[in-house]
């Protein structure tokens, strides 16, 4: 178990402080094209306020160290050329689903499947804005406010401020199949916010899976309400190509005996940085969230960021946290971690762990694992590791006839086996794990 | 078959010194046994053959068939015929035994030129050689190695051999850890294997072993160093002295 040391970088200094990060606020602001009106212009204006009063993140800031966030506060992304021919990822292709397209963040009406599904109500943030007292606006903005405390989270704030479309998706029952968000991209230099508000009611349950590339860069969140005995599953497989920025937010509030599982997949990408907060208020609730990352620094830089902050406030409930990076050729990985126990949460059963397998010597894992508790009946474990590939169990395969880079292929895999548990269902375990080992066997010979 | 000369070798990163020029010749067909006291170096030399990381061959050398062993990365060894059933098989949790046998199966038929195997066919012949070696099927789909007893890491081993039909196996302690029945499960499962045109070196404490697998000579090695070899009567001797006599009257 290792806590690694703060890595210092060079950065420029802020000559003095806010006026200079207003000035860059206002800019980051001004170049987008904010929405107007609708039913969330309350929690907007509400958002715009607390940003204002947070500012951008600098990289002195305590959940910033690790990962510098100038390319988040550039007021535009360096564009990224498109294709002319682009797939979508084979990831869950031939699964029976229904499929929700969106292109450089707005929502596809024609390339989407019909939204009708017994047990969902599924509606676009865009569409929705005509409605008057919808049953999204007491969570639109507000799971994103709570996790303000005691942390800021600027592009959380940012992301409800700019937001012009996402899913609004109220599970009542539990529908014969899962969602599939699929995003697409169509113009080179498009800076996206896209953001999903999902109720989920008393007893319903939802599989929800999205894949695709955002944008040149990206700013996405999901609000995530789920009512006693309610249960979602989330598989995240936003796969691309190297050089996107790429900042997501998952936002859970989970009531008693509510579960949710998510599970998050990261393959190339400059920077990203996934925030995940989850607030279990009930009892005997569980929130399982896990993340496999690869990342090779031979495409170019490559910086990935972790940052979870589950808190415990009801009696009986159990957290895990399970995330594993695969780092090469000078590859970053950052994991923060954090598991609060509110007083009076007995019997909490709380688990992190997160791991890095470095490739080689030039790749790097900081991590920064805390626990906060007020409860005294209570187990949580935490634990971090650094490590390189096992020679002995290398020298076992190779010495059955297995190629190096194969054998590397193996055990790469079975680092990653503990984080792909987590994905409850067989078949989307298989298919994401079969990515994983084509992403691995692409990268061999590298 | 398998022909070593004059075999020095050390720790790469200590300066010590394990093999102290030994020479071994396993002609083709035959069993050899290789018995010795603890840290007279029978693991470094299944090691050094089978082409592990960690020594340094400062002299002497070793052929299979009369090609040099020694310059080869280990899957080049496995390819070229050669099988180490490991002293301590090694635990890989989320690869499965399957898909890891399976691979290296295929990857040994193409680097010989052979076509690879498909599933089905994959799939029935290790059924079959699991039944003989007693193996549950249902173990064959778990990790490789994850949660098997001690005896049954060691029949997976055999397994491993089996399926991988090597011309030259060595057998780092096999039998350690294998109750009776288990012991003549693998000494069956050996014996169908033998046969004109492959080898074994078995490495082993005990006698018993040696005799469900008659071997053709039996080499006594001590300090990195083959100091005596005889008949199978020399195992039994070892049985019943220890190795004090014999080590004394090699000198
Ligand atoms: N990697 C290593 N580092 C340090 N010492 C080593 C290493 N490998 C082997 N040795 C030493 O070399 C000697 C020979 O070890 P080896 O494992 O080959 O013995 P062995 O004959 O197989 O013993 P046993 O019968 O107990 O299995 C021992 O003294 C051992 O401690
Ligand atoms: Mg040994």
């Amino acid at each position: 178990m290792s806590d690694t040391a703060v890595q210092t970088k060079e950065v420029t200094p802020q000559v003095s402080g806010a006026p200079v990060a207003a000035d860059a606020l206002q800019t980051r602001l001004d170049a987008m094209h904010l929405p107007a009106g609708g039913f969330t212009s309350a929690a907007r204006a509400d958002a715009l306020t607390r940003l204002r009063d947070m500012g951008l993140p600098g990289p002195r800031d305590e959940y910033w160290r690790f990962t510098n966030p100038r390319d988040f506060n550039a007021p535009a992304p360096a564009p990224i050329s498109v294709p002319e021919k682009m797939q979508d990822s084979p990831l869950f292709q031939d699964l029976d689903r229904l499929k929700l397209i969106f292109v450089d963040g707005e929502f596809d009406a024609v390339a989407s499947d019909s939204l009708g599904l017994e047990g969902i109500q599924i509606e676009t943030l865009a569409q929705a804005d005509e409605v008057a007292d919808h049953w999204a606006k007491g969570i639109y903005g507000s799971l994103e406010a709570a996790g303000q405390k005691p942390v800021n989270r600027p592009f959380a704030a940012l992301n409800t401020v700019s937001a012009r479309d996402g899913m609004l998706i109220r599970v009542t029952g539990k529908p014969s199949k899962p969602v599939h968000i699929v995003h697409r991209r169509a113009s080179e230099d498009a800076d996206v916010t896209w953001h999903h508000v999902i109720r989920a009611e008393e007893g319903a349950e939802l599989t929800l899976l999205e894949t695709g590339m955002v944008g040149a860069r990206s700013n996405g969140m999901i609000e995530a309400d789920l009512a006693r005995g309610a249960k979602l599953n989330y598989i995240g497989a936003r796969q691309a190509v190297h050089q996107k920025l790429e900042l997501s937010h998952i936002f859970a509030r989970v009531e008693s005996e509510a579960q949710l599982k998510a599970f998050v997949l990261s393959v190339n990408g400059t920077l990203m940085r996934h925030e995940t907060v989850v607030d279990i208020v009930g009892d005997d609730a569980l929130a399982h969230v896990a993340g496999a990352v690869l990342g090779d620094g031979n495409d170019g830089p490559f910086h990935h960021d972790d940052t979870i902050f589950i808190t415990h406030g009801g009696l009986r409930c159990e957290s895990r946290q399970v995330y594993k990076k695969v780092l090469k050729n000078g590859a970053e990985g950052v994991f923060q971690g954090k598991i609060l126990v509110k007083p009076g949460a007995q019997k909490t059963d709380g688990y992190q762990i997160s791991q890095a397998l470095l490739l080689d010597e030039r790749s790097q894992f900081l991590a920064k694992p805390e626990l906060e508790i007020y409860a005294d009946d209570v187990v949580c474990s935490h634990g971090s590791t650094t490590g390189a590939i096992d020679e002995t169990a290398l020298f076992y395969l190779r010495s059955r006839g297995v190629p190096k880079e194969r054998a590397i292929v193996f055990l790469v895999l079975s680092f990653l086996a503990d984080a792909l548990e987590e994905i409850e269902d067989e078949d989307l375990r298989g298919q994401i794990s079969d990515r994983l080992e084509a992403w691995l066997t692409r990268h061999e010979n590298q | 078959m398998l022909k070593i000369n004059n075999l020095h070798v050390k720790l790469e990163e200590e300066d010590k010194q394990i093999l102290k020029g030994l020479s071994l010749e396993v002609p083709a067909g035959q069993v050899h046994a290789i018995m010795g006291p603890n840290g007279s170096g029978k693991s470094t030399l299944s090691y050094v053959l089978s082409g592990r990381d960690g020594y340094e061959v400062t002299e002497g050398e070793a052929t299979l068939d009369g090609n040099d062993l020694l310059d080869l990365e280990p899957e080049e060894r496995a390819a070229a015929g050669l099988f180490l059933a490991f002293q301590y098989p090694v635990e890989i949790p989320g690869v499965g035994n399957m898909t890891f046998l399976r691979t290296a199966v295929n990857a040994q038929r193409k680097a010989r030129g052979l076509a690879e195997m498909s599933s089905a066919e994959f799939l029935k012949a290790i059924r079959a050689k699991a039944a003989e070696l007693q193996i549950d099927a249902e173990m064959l789909k778990r990790p490789v190695n994850v949660g098997f007893s001690g005896g049954e890491k060691k029949r997976n081993e055999i397994l491993q051999m089996a399926m991988l039909e090597p011309r030259m196996c060595i057998m780092d302690e096999t039998d350690s850890g294998l109750d009776v029945d288990a012991m003549r499960l693998v000494a069956d499962g050996v014996n169908a294997l033998r046969s004109p045109d492959r080898s074994f070196l078995v490495i082993t404490h005990y006698q018993r072993l040696l005799n469900h697998i008659q071997p053709d000579v039996v080499h006594i090695m001590s300090n990195g160093r083959i100091v005596k070899s005889g008949g199978p009567e020399l195992a039994l001797q070892v049985e019943e002295e220890g190795y004090g006599d014999l080590l004394a009257e090699a000198g």
